[in-house]
């Protein structure tokens, strides 16, 4: 009884295949698996005007920023370089009625924003990125103070973010094109 | 009796597995040669803007492409700039707000993720974006990548 049970080979699933078996699936999800994550500067349209009258915006609440068919930047009409565009929109945003030129309050602050039919889209793109890059400024400073910690740990949809969101409102505004 | 049961337990029991790197490399060819990667087929030429002022869109179901470039010709040539959305390159900007408002009927949350080729002017996406006023979709994000 004894020696036969020493004889017989222990039952078992041959494994050494199994490594094969991972390694496969380990391939098929490298290759199927898009670790490209969208990126982008996020915007809202206005919505179509319904024949009613926008609601008057005062000259001093208002900035106008046109990239025009030459790629050029003018801020007010008053010719700007891109990299200058960040600061104008701080100073313009977060002035709080100190200057009599610039925005009364964050919150009445209008980033409007215009192109011509031939503006080419990376300068347009660029000239954006420096818009959205001065209210991510002024909201980390925001939150650097109120709270100690940046804007971007902040939580999504926490109070604290809403609360500096609410400082801070990104009312930029597509004008309406041209026609022809 | 007893001599019969030796031989028995002498028997080779495994399967042979040889073969089994063969049938993994079948079953890996398989998967790489029918897997679609893209969602769709792009037929016009994208070279991302780079931005530093990014965010993340993380619930991708939301979002709805549209892809604006200079047609891909045979031969690597490049014809006129087209918007495509799906699979199909769009003639009539019209179109595109019929396509758009079903596209919100059914994902009332919807972001549209423009993705324009650099090299663009700004006029086919004005043309763009009045479309998609009127259809109602109003969340737009301009697709970049990120700059180092």
């Amino acid at each position: 009884m004894l020696k036969r049970d020493r004889n017989r080979e222990a039952p078992e699933i041959n494994g050494s295949s199994l490594a094969d078996i991972a390694f496969l699936l380990l391939i098929f999800f490298l290759v199927v698996t898009t670790i490209d994550v969208d990126t982008g500067i996020g915007l809202v349209l206005p919505p179509i005007p319904d024949d009613i009258e926008p609601p008057p915006v005062r000259e001093r609440n208002l900035m106008n920023i046109l990239v025009n068919a030459q790629g050029m930047v003018l801020i007010n009409e008053q010719p700007a370089a891109i990299a200058e565009v960040r600061q104008r929109v701080k100073d313009f945003v977060d002035n709080n009625g100190v200057d009599p030129n610039l925005s009364e309050t964050p919150d009445d602050a209008i980033v409007s924003i215009k192109t011509d039919r031939r503006t080419p889209y990376n300068v347009y793109i660029d000239m954006l990125d420096e818009v959205m890059g001065a209210y991510e400024e002024l909201r980390h400073q925001a939150s650097m103070d109120r709270f100690g910690i940046p804007y971007s740990s902040l939580e999504d949809n926490s109070i604290q973010q809403d609360e500096i969101r609410e400082m801070y409102p990104k009312r930029i505004s597509i004008a309406e094109p041209d026609e022809g | 009796m007893s001599k019969f049961q030796k031989k028995t337990a002498k028997t080779k029991q495994g399967v042979p597995t040889s073969a089994m790197p063969d049938v993994v490399f079948m079953l890996l060819i398989f998967f790489m040669v029918t897997t679609v990667l893209r969602e769709v087929e792009l037929q016009v030429q994208i070279d991302y803007t780079l931005a530093e002022n990014i965010e993340k869109i993380e619930q991708k179901r939301l979002v709805s492409y549209i892809y604006i470039g200079p047609e891909r010709l045979g031969g690597g040539r490049l014809g006129e700039t087209r918007v495509q959305i799906d699979d199909a390159l769009i003639d009539d900007m019209g179109a595109i707000r019929n396509i758009m408002y079903d596209k919100l009927m059914e994902e009332p949350r919807l972001i549209v993720s423009l993705r324009v080729d650099r090299d663009s002017e700004f006029g086919i996406i004005t043309d763009v974006q009045q479309e998609l006023r009127h259809a109602g979709t109003l969340r737009i994000n301009y697709s970049t990548r990120r700059e180092i």
